[in-house]
């Protein structure tokens, strides 16, 4: 069923009765190419780039709950390319090029909504940093605009400017960032799969993984046991978990980050804006709630909710940036499980043991990374290589100390990002 | 969240720095070599459930091995660092 204006138009008028559901139920087959375990945002956009690049549709999304129940389905959607680090550079801008055709690609409305994202900054120091941060990004070939004082009021008059500790000082534009409707993301995705011949198997846990002298033969689930030549785990969130299947364990820690939405309302907020002296991010939803998060709780935690003292730090934060936003109630807050790296940047790669491959560590950035890293992922998988935008996500760059990718600056140890 | 300190009982979370998996107490000899030091220096069980991760008591300043829970948040005790590295 292809979607267009048309068939909305039509549906609309004959009681909505002509919509079939987007994707199958299938039973697992006894046997895959290739077996995907996780059926988040990554895990699907790589069966989608696996099948609609290399050709290869014998292939099978594991998912242990729902598609659209995980990471994918409780971040706050935002989308940009402003990363400064050789690595980390390319493959956001190659992603930001995937999510500006990604409703075309799809024939599913993301919602993909470029309006752009603002990065404050309240010291000399800071902007500083932000001109050489936009600096990379233009070289990069992507856009950035050093707004100063005036600048940023043009764009967002409601900031408490002369606020007497962090007064705004200017900030760095980003036009092409902004937001997208995250669970469209994954039933596009999911769609666009599964029409290719993709079996999507919800409700299916993996329990374990098959090694044969050091050959990956398949995987065992709540659903039976699965051989496959090809397995991939691409379960962020749960990557420890899914890895000590196979006897691994990752550079990786786990824990929370919270968001929060407000109840609707009227528009107000146009851009995505980041506070630079507190960690709070904002953007209002085309339904009107305002969409927030901060910072890391900061221990680790599988939980999905959060506890008070960082609930209160954004919401500190945001009476700062911007008192108008003390009228709004605060309607629902959750969290998400961030897989964090030593060095906060993500991991794609082949894994010591043949035929098993690796996605984890994708710390804050995985939603807006959803098209690129799928993209680079099927690639690696299909092709044995790693995809020229992901070459520098390796497993072995903690033991090895090459290519640290520490974007923050803070240092490459757990618990600093 | 509140957690358990041995000397003064059970606090606030707010009281408390989180340095990460209790895993680094078990710090390798010197003389194993580059790959054993690479992987206690990054590598976790990350487990899902009971685990003992290292707390700093701002207040009293001691080091504790928490015992507490990843998925409900439960905290079962904390244990003085000094008595665990014994």
């Amino acid at each position: 069923m292809r979607y267009s204006g048309f068939k909305v138009f039509k549906e609309g008028l004959t009681g909505n009765k002509g919509w079939k559901p987007v994707w199958r139920d299938p039973e697992p087959k006894s046997e895959y190419d290739i077996v995907l375990i996780g059926g988040g945002g990554h895990g699907l956009s790589t069966a989608y780039y696996l099948a609609k690049n290399h050709g290869l549709t014998n292939i099978a999304v594991l998912e242990k709950g729902y598609i659209g129940s995980g990471n994918i389905g409780r971040n706050t959607t935002i989308v940009r390319a402003n990363y400064f680090l050789p690595g980390n550079s390319e493959f956001y801008s190659h992603s930001l090029k995937l999510w500006e055709n990604l409703e075309a690609e799809l024939n599913y409305n993301v919602m993909h909504s470029q309006r752009g994202l603002i990065n404050l900054f309240h010291s000399d120091g800071q902007r500083d940093a932000f001109a050489r941060r936009g600096n990379a990004m233009i070289n990069q070939g992507d856009d950035a605009i050093l707004l100063d004082r005036e600048g940023v009021r043009q764009h967002l008059p409601y900031l408490d400017f002369d606020n007497i500790r962090f007064p705004v000082y200017g900030g760095l534009l980003h036009p092409r960032g902004g937001t997208a409707r995250h669970d469209a993301v994954a039933w596009g995705y999911a769609r666009g799969a599964d029409m290719r011949g993709v079996d999507l198997i919800q409700n299916c846990e993996v329990t374990g993984i098959d090694i044969e002298g050091g050959q990956v033969r398949g995987v065992r689930t709540s659903r039976g046991v699965i051989r496959a030549k090809k397995v991939a785990m691409v379960a962020a969130g749960r990557s420890g978990q899914v890895a000590a299947m196979a006897g691994m364990r990752l550079p990786i820690e786990s824990h929370i980050l919270q968001a929060f939405v407000t109840e609707g309302l009227k528009p107000v907020i146009h851009h995505v804006v980041s506070f630079g002296m507190g960690h709070f991010y904002i953007s209002q939803s085309d339904k009107g709630g305002l969409v927030f998060g901060g910072d890391l709780d900061f221990y680790s935690s599988y939980a999905q909710r959060g506890n008070l003292p960082m609930k209160e730090h954004v919401m500190e934060a945001a009476m700062t940036l911007m008192p108008m936003i003390g009228k709004a109630r605060v309607l629902r807050s959750w969290g998400g499980i961030m897989d964090m790296s030593p060095d906060g940047s993500p991991i794609i790669d082949k894994t010591h043991i043949d035929g098993l491959f690796v996605n984890c560590g994708w710390n804050y950035g995985g939603f807006k990374a959803v098209p690129a890293s799928g993209w680079a992922y099927a690639h690696l998988i299909a092709t044995g290589e790693p995809h020229e935008t992901a070459k520098r996500y390796r497993l072995d760059r903690f033991r090895t100390g090459r290519g640290i990718m520490d974007e923050e600056g803070t240092g490459s140890q757990h618990n600093l990002h | 969240m509140r957690l358990i300190c041995p000397h003064c009982g059970e606090r606030d979370r707010r009281e408390f720095t989180y340095q990460g998996a209790a895993e680094i107490l078990d710090r390798p000899s010197l003389e194993v070599g580059n790959d054993d030091w690479a992987d206690y220096l990054h590598l976790r069980e990350n487990p899902a459930g009971e685990t003992k991760d290292m707390w700093y008591h701002d207040p009293c300043g001691a080091w504790i091995v928490m015992h507490r829970d990843t998925v409900s948040h439960a905290v079962h005790g904390g244990e003085l660092a000094l008595e665990v590295r014994k």
